[in-house]
């Protein structure tokens, strides 16, 4: 079968992720794919971004006259604002994200558990970089999804019952979009449950390309 | 009282020690002291431990005291975009203390609201708990959960890049700028500040005033800037 067929590109990942957005949701987007989320807002709603180096309501980049130094995200990336915009210190940035404040975070993954572990922050022997405010969303952000490719370039599974690299965070995880399916969680002590196939994808290769425990 | 001093030489005078704890705001290279990193480099001052959310990259920020080989120990959430700084790491020359980037930003809070310590659910179960007092509570929604005890960070001396400032020291910043700047000067024994522009008491609106007075000892004015853009990302006009 064509490989271009069969699953979800990175594109459709994110607008299964973006699926879960409602209207006037606060949401924080991690770096690589779920970036990708804010191209596929559903039309109708209002989503408020939140960078945490201190800006809600991130509008697109800008145009090449508005380039502003001290206007970036939190991938140091240059933005633009938008009417509703506004600012605050890195202090009470965290203290929304640790307060239970935001809505929804979709972060990327190295390796997530049965159990909801998450690891995305470092690989022992390579140069670490630190974990930035990655822990401090999964510990305080309500609704955590994780968007990853199913398997690593390897071809090893990454939803597998114990991490094996460093974790992020502990039982933080709600839901998981790979390229081949979606797992959710009703809560912390629910196991995760198969709830979509992309298309081509059957049960049975979800099955084979995870090591988790989880619910058909 | 006057706190404009001429330069950032100046503003420092009296107030650098090798070994001491210095905590920095900006985020990447968006709101970095630089004039003060610059005066701090000239010093010659060794042995630093710095408080500072990003490391800066290899000539700018403070990549710049990385460099020189003045820093002893960082206290940082994320030093990517630095390749003297994975040296020095790797070769065991520099101490890195990785810390959350929002645990950062809280230990600078607290410290500068002299509180010793609180506890956080950010690191629960991780290597950051390692060494930490841990300890269950009930959340918000009346479940247990777990929790690390982390300290305040009460530095020797903050330095801070503000937009404008009146001459009493009260200071406002612009945009994404703010970052790390507000809790790293609240939290400093000592606190310099640079700003774009020192305007007359009585220009800035009191009700718009981010930073006040009473946490700015020291104030220079460092313009002109030019600032740097770590990754400049466009988007093209469409013909209408």
């Amino acid at each position: 079968m064509d490989a271009q067929a069969k699953g979800w590109t990175r594109d459709q990942m994110a607008a299964r992720a973006a699926r879960e957005l409602r209207d006037g949701y606060y949401v924080n987007l991690g770096i690589g794919i779920p970036t990708l989320v804010a191209n596929n807002i559903p039309e109708g709603i209002t989503v408020t971004l939140q960078s945490e180096n201190g800006m809600l309501g991130i509008g697109p980049f800008p145009y090449e006259d508005e380039v502003d130094p001290d206007l970036i995200n939190a991938g140091k990336q240059t933005v633009s604002e938008l009417d509703r915009t506004s600012y605050f210190d890195s202090a009470l940035s965290f203290a929304m994200i640790r307060g239970g404040h935001i809505d929804l975070a979709v972060l990327g993954a190295m390796e997530v558990s049965e159990k909801g572990d998450i690891a995305n922050w470092m690989i022992p022997g390579k140069m670490i970089k630190g974990m930035g405010g990655a822990m401090d969303l999964v510990a305080g952000v309500k609704k955590i999804i994780v968007v990853m490719e199913h398997v690593s370039k390897g071809g090893e599974p990454k939803f597998i019952p114990e991490c094996t690299l460093p974790l992020t965070g502990k039982n933080v995880i709600d839901m998981i979009i790979t390229d081949l399916c979606v797992f959710q969680r009703p809560d912390h002590d629910s196991p995760f449950k198969l709830i979509e196939l992309a298309p081509g994808v059957t049960k049975e290769e979800v099955h084979e390309k995870t090591t988790a425990n989880y619910v058909e | 009282m006057k706190k404009i001093y001429p330069d950032a030489k100046a503003a420092l005078d009296g107030l650098l020690n090798d070994g001491m704890l210095i905590a920095a705001g900006g985020f990447g290279l968006c709101g970095i002291p630089e004039r003060l990193i610059d005066a701090i480099v000239e010093s010659g001052v060794k042995e630093l431990t710095i408080a500072s959310n990003n490391a800066g990259i290899d000539n700018a920020g403070l990549g710049k005291l990385l460099r020189t080989r003045q820093v002893k120990k960082m206290i940082s959430s994320y030093v990517g975009e630095n390749k003297e700084f994975e040296r020095q790491f790797l070769a065991g020359e520099l101490e890195v203390e990785f810390c959350p980037q929002g645990t950062l930003a809280e230990r600078m809070r607290a410290g500068g609201a002299g509180i010793p310590g609180f506890y956080t659910r950010t690191g629960a179960g991780t290597v950051v708990a390692e060494g930490k007092e841990v300890k269950e509570f009930a959340n918000s929604d009346g479940q247990k959960e777990t929790y690390i005890l982390e300290r305040g960070i009460f530095a020797d001396l903050a330095i801070v890049k503000g937009y404008q400032a009146d001459e009493s020291g009260n200071v406002t910043f612009r945009k994404t700028a703010r970052n790390f700047n507000l809790p790293a000067a609240t939290c400093g024994k000592t606190c310099v500040v640079e700003v774009e522009e020192i305007l007359p008491v009585g220009r800035l609106d009191p009700d718009c005033i981010h930073l006040p007075s009473i946490y700015v000892n020291r104030l220079i004015d460092g313009s002109p800037y030019e600032k740097q853009i770590e990754f400049r990302t466009l988007r093209e006009r469409t013909a209408a």
